[in-house]
């Protein structure tokens, strides 16, 4: 357990200092840590969780510029999840700052929050559908952010225009067919591409994606990934995702953090990576 | 040096209780007993009671199937069932914002979920009967109060069901809507609302099953209902008519739990 412990600390080392030593390709060697050439979307400032006296993380860092994809990988119970929350506001920090589109988020509340979040998506692992309600009606929810009130509560009441947008986001995904089918009879791979063109409908300026194919096959997981980043290229939206897939992280992410013991422990661009080095992280 | 130590095979199968356990389960017979003497219990009674029972049986057989009694019969229970369903419908509607408000982390703050669900305890301690007889006392004598009754029972039952239903549902969806800006109005309504649905059918077939039988009896207080064709059968001990409704009664009751045990099975089982 202990070989296995130090032998992850120096092999995440090593990889710190090949990140040090090689240039990131969306960041300037300007002294600062890291000076996006790109306007910051993100900004993790010494973030921290605990859940009572279980420290989850500490010290989390770091700053994602606009149209980076960005992979959080790590082992599980390592925090992803709660620190993607954390960075949605969902769930507040113990200690650090975190900023989304130049906001604070832990010192806005109510309307400012919602304002922000209104230009944020989130795709989760369990694609979180109101199973008894319409497809449409899933994806038209998307849109409540930006018009909150009942007509866009299902899509019998919402405005044409509205219904407009949420079939184009179906049409996006492939699913345009299956707007007024009941979103607890598609399979796993069709629930989570309305999941995506849920998350997508608003045209969201960040989207969070939880292991977006966790819960389906290597094929249909392999299928939501190129649709859902060929989908955020195309808009230049900024990306955070989790997964457990080294290669999804290497191929979909511009850039991938690692989580282990509690803190960053990886910080580098995809490009300068290897699946061996990210192995390094699960041992 | 042999192991002594029984495998997990050969554990044994009781525990000796520890001293603390052994004065729990000595002072539960204690409290069992107890209770047993407050209430009357004497084994004289229950010997010499067949006798009394078979008698009152001999005077209640053959019921009453006079075509007249069985036509008033008929139409107390129809008002009866009238009283039930207009009362549960109306309980069940009102419970839903007193449900949003008893819930935990939905729209309203600690202090009044708090304040809520003491609310709702009161009503639901206070038995139903007891409704009524305020009730006949605010609006009369007549059906009005014993809907009424009725209306309080169901909002004291479903609103804490519906809750506690409410705080269980997946917390996925409402979730996803959060993260997108949603108010937490609309997260209800999109979210945990629908997603609470299969629950919320469940615990109103319930409601409405205990509102049927809880409207045979208001009768006895004078809030309408087939209650006092039983009261005034026994109190002119026509054992026969008394009988009739006392059939009547039970043959609605089960027929109304079988229609919603179908109803549940049919919208539940939808629910994949």
């Amino acid at each position: 357990m202990r070989d296995t412990l130090s032998s992850t600390i120096s092999s995440v080392t090593d990889l710190l200092l090949r990140r040090q030593a090689a240039p990131d390709v969306l960041t300037e060697q300007t002294g600062a840590a890291f000076a996006p050439v790109s306007p910051v979307e993100i900004e993790a400032c010494a973030v921290s969780k605990t859940f009572g006296a279980t420290r989850i993380f500490s010290d989390v860092s770091f700053r994602l510029a606009r149209g980076e994809a960005t992979a959080l990988v790590g082992a599980n119970g390592t925090g992803k999840s709660t620190l993607l929350r954390c960075l949605m506001g969902l769930i507040p920090t113990s200690g650090g700052s975190v900023y989304l589109l130049g906001q604070p988020t832990n010192e806005v509340a109510g309307r400012e929050m919602r304002n922000i979040r209104a230009q944020v998506g989130l795709v989760s692992q369990k694609h979180n559908l109101v199973p008894r309600l319409s497809v449409l009606s899933n994806v038209l929810h998307g849109l409540l952010g930006k018009h909150p009130g009942i007509r866009h509560w299902s899509h019998s009441l919402a405005p044409q225009s509205s219904r407009e947008t949420a079939m184009q986001a179906l049409e996006r995904v492939g699913l345009a067919d299956f707007a007024h089918r009941r979103a607890d009879r598609l399979s796993g791979g069709q629930s989570q591409r309305v999941a995506i063109a849920r998350a997508i409908v608003g045209a969201p300026k960040i989207l969070f994606a939880d292991e977006p194919c966790a819960s389906l096959d290597p094929s249909a997981g392999e299928d939501v990934m190129e649709l859902f980043f060929r989908l955020v290229r195309d808009e230049n939206v900024t990306v955070v995702f989790t997964s457990h897939n080294i290669e999804h992280a290497l191929k979909y992410g511009d850039r991938v953090l690692g989580l282990a013991q509690g803190r960053i422990q990886l910080d580098a661009t995809a490009a300068s990576l290897s699946s061996a080095d990210l192995r390094g992280l699960y041992d | 040096m042999t192991d002594t130590t029984p495998s997990r095979f050969e554990l044994a199968r009781f525990e000796r209780p520890s001293a603390i356990s052994f004065l729990g389960y000595a002072l539960g017979l204690v409290i069992i007993f107890w209770c047993l003497a407050g209430a009357g219990f004497s084994l004289e009674k229950v010997a010499s009671s067949p006798p009394r029972f078979a008698d009152f049986a001999a005077r209640a057989f053959p019921p009453n199937l006079d075509p007249q009694v069985l036509s008033r019969l008929g139409w107390k229970m129809v008002e009866t069932l009238q009283i039930a369903f207009a009362g549960a419908v109306i309980g069940v509607i009102l419970s839903v914002p007193v449900a949003l408000l008893a819930a935990k982390g939905l729209i309203a703050g600690p202090w009044v979920n708090q304040i809520v669900r003491t609310g709702l305890s009161f009503i639901r301690a206070v038995p139903d009967i007891a409704w009524a007889l305020v009730f006949v006392v605010a609006v009369g004598l007549g059906p009005f109060a014993g809907m009424l009754a009725i209306v309080i029972d169901t909002i004291g039952f479903c609103g804490r069901f519906f809750a506690d239903d409410m705080e269980a549902t997946d917390k996925g969806p409402a979730e996803s809507l959060t993260a997108t800006g949603a108010r937490k109005l609309d997260v209800v309504a999109c979210a945990t609302i629908p997603g609470s649905l299969p629950a919320f059918i469940s615990t109103s077939l319930f409601a409405l099953e205990k509102a049927v039988r809880s409207s045979t009896i208001l009768g006895l207080v004078g809030a309408g209902g087939i209650g006092i064709e039983l009261k005034v059968g026994f109190d002119l001990f026509d054992y026969p008519t008394a009988m009739t409704v006392i059939l009547m009664i039970a043959v609605v009751v089960i027929g109304i739990e079988l229609v919603s045990g179908w109803a549940r099975t049919k919208i539940i089982g939808e629910q994949r």
